[in-house]
């Protein structure tokens, strides 16, 4: 019932945790004219107070990946993590560096990955549309296995 | 009578919300969101968990938004008991509904300043600046339907003269004067190009930035109760009431809708003044239209 009432209005905080910046330029792209997600009601929050899906790009390096933990523990729950393009998922190209020891999934819990380098904007939505249709069972989707 | 008033202006006030966001996505070649979006919105804040930030004072932080939200509900219950039935009024309620109208932007402030953050204190200093502002050519211009309803300051006074003479804003000082009111409730809205207060982009949220859940929620429906509210309220003293009757009732939401198209309409066109602009802006240009308003009002025209 929580889980429902926050999907119908999802506010996207977006994290980037040192992306090469195409994954989030796909994020913009989500929210211009030609996809216009307020349709189902997404706003870009600006503050992580004020989020419901916490959409994360990048690799998480070092610096990052402490951060990212704060973010999520900054933030009101029930909250989601959205893992966005080849990097956060599996550390991509950079799965060899040593600045990239872990990936995300292994810091805070990711609800959807969205894979692609970098994803289109319509697997974005596809990937935020999967989440809905997760947690319709009332399941997160990593409770879901 | 206060709990039908809040749930009427809820009410009207989210669904101004959703009109002023699909408005702005028809402006932006977007399809915008559905109509029951505002309820969604405030349903989920109200699920969500309260965070209080750390070393925060508690009780200030927690108290500002029912503070904003209380005085919105006593000055639009007294804006609806004048639409619906003048005999409840007193004498001076006009003074009493400007001060209330100020609660919401201290509140914000005092919410801001206890919650110990920096963008919060710097979006809660520039929210104090625009306060300073815009207050002035506001006062001013109101100033001018009391003197020309022969120095009434009771709203049902002020519908009977209009009732009588016609709308204050068909005069030339009514006229210069309602225009002044509209840009300063453009800012009193905290809407762009007057959105210095919570830029986005800037500070990210302004005084709002530590604010969740439940409290976040009462904060935005104190914006959008307000975006009813005020409104109603410029309708009341220059264009001669939401009126009585089936036609008069039809054209009083005509002169709404109206005003609500002519504040959004300002708000996509334009970009976001910084604090110095903005308070020049009011000090200068507003505030000399404001008193020319005032001057010729006394004068009779």
């Amino acid at each position: 019932m929580k889980i429902k009432t926050v999907l119908k209005s999802p506010w996207i905080f977006h994290a980037s945790s040192g992306s090469c910046n195409n994954c989030d330029i796909e994020i913009v792209d989500c929210l211009t004219p030609r996809f216009d997600v307020e349709r189902f009601g997404i706003l870009l929050a600006g503050s992580i107070r004020h989020a419901d899906v916490i959409l994360v790009t990048g690799s998480c390096n070092r610096q990052a990946a402490a951060r990212v933990k704060k973010l999520y523990e900054n933030a009101p729950k029930p909250v989601f993590v959205v893992a966005i393009g080849e990097c956060s998922l599996s550390r991509g190209m950079f799965i060899n560096s040593y600045n990239c020891p872990v990936p995300l999934d292994k810091i805070i819990p990711v609800d959807v990955y969205v894979p692609g380098c970098p994803p289109k904007p319509e697997a974005i939505i596809a990937g935020i549309l999967k989440l809905m249709e997760k947690t319709k069972t009332g399941k997160k989707p990593q409770e879901n296995k | 009578m206060v709990i039908l008033g809040f749930i009427f202006t809820a009410i009207v006030g989210l669904i101004a919300s959703w009109a002023e966001r699909k408005i702005t996505a028809r402006i932006q070649y977007r399809v915008g969101p559905v109509l029951l979006q505002p309820f969604y919105d405030i349903a989920k804040l109200f699920v969500k968990q309260t965070l209080i930030p750390e070393g925060s004072f508690k009780p200030v932080f927690l108290a500002a938004p029912i503070i904003g939200i209380l005085s919105v509900i006593v000055s639009s219950t007294i804006l609806w008991i004048n639409c619906v039935n003048m005999k409840y009024t007193f004498w001076g309620d006009l003074i009493v509904v400007v001060y209330l109208f100020m609660v919401p932007s201290l509140s914000l402030m005092m919410g801001a300043f206890a919650a110990k953050n920096i963008y919060a204190a710097l979006g809660a200093a520039r929210e104090m600046k625009l306060i300073l502002s815009y207050e002035l050519p506001f006062i001013l211009a109101i100033l001018v339907p009391v003197i020309k309803s022969g120095y009434s300051v009771r709203f049902s006074e002020m519908l009977q003269y209009q009732a009588a003479y016609g709308p204050f804003a068909m005069s030339l000082s009514g006229g210069l004067a309602f225009i002044v009111a509209v840009v300063c409730i453009q800012a009193k809205l905290g809407f762009v190009p007057f959105d210095v207060a919570e830029a986005e982009t800037e500070i990210v949220g302004g005084v709002l930035v530590e604010y969740s859940g439940k409290a976040l929620g009462i904060f935005r429906l104190m914006k959008n109760m307000l975006l009813a509210a005020l409104p109603v309220f410029l309708i009341m003293i220059f264009l001669g009431g939401l009126g009585d009757g089936f036609l008069g009732l039809f054209f009083g939401i005509l002169k709404y809708i109206m005003i609500l198209l002519l504040i959004v309409v300002i708000k996509n066109t334009n970009p976001r003044l910084r604090i110095d602009q903005a308070v020049r802006f009011f000090w200068g240009p507003v505030t000399v239209c404001a008193i020319a308003a005032v001057i010729l009002a006394a004068r009779g025209l």
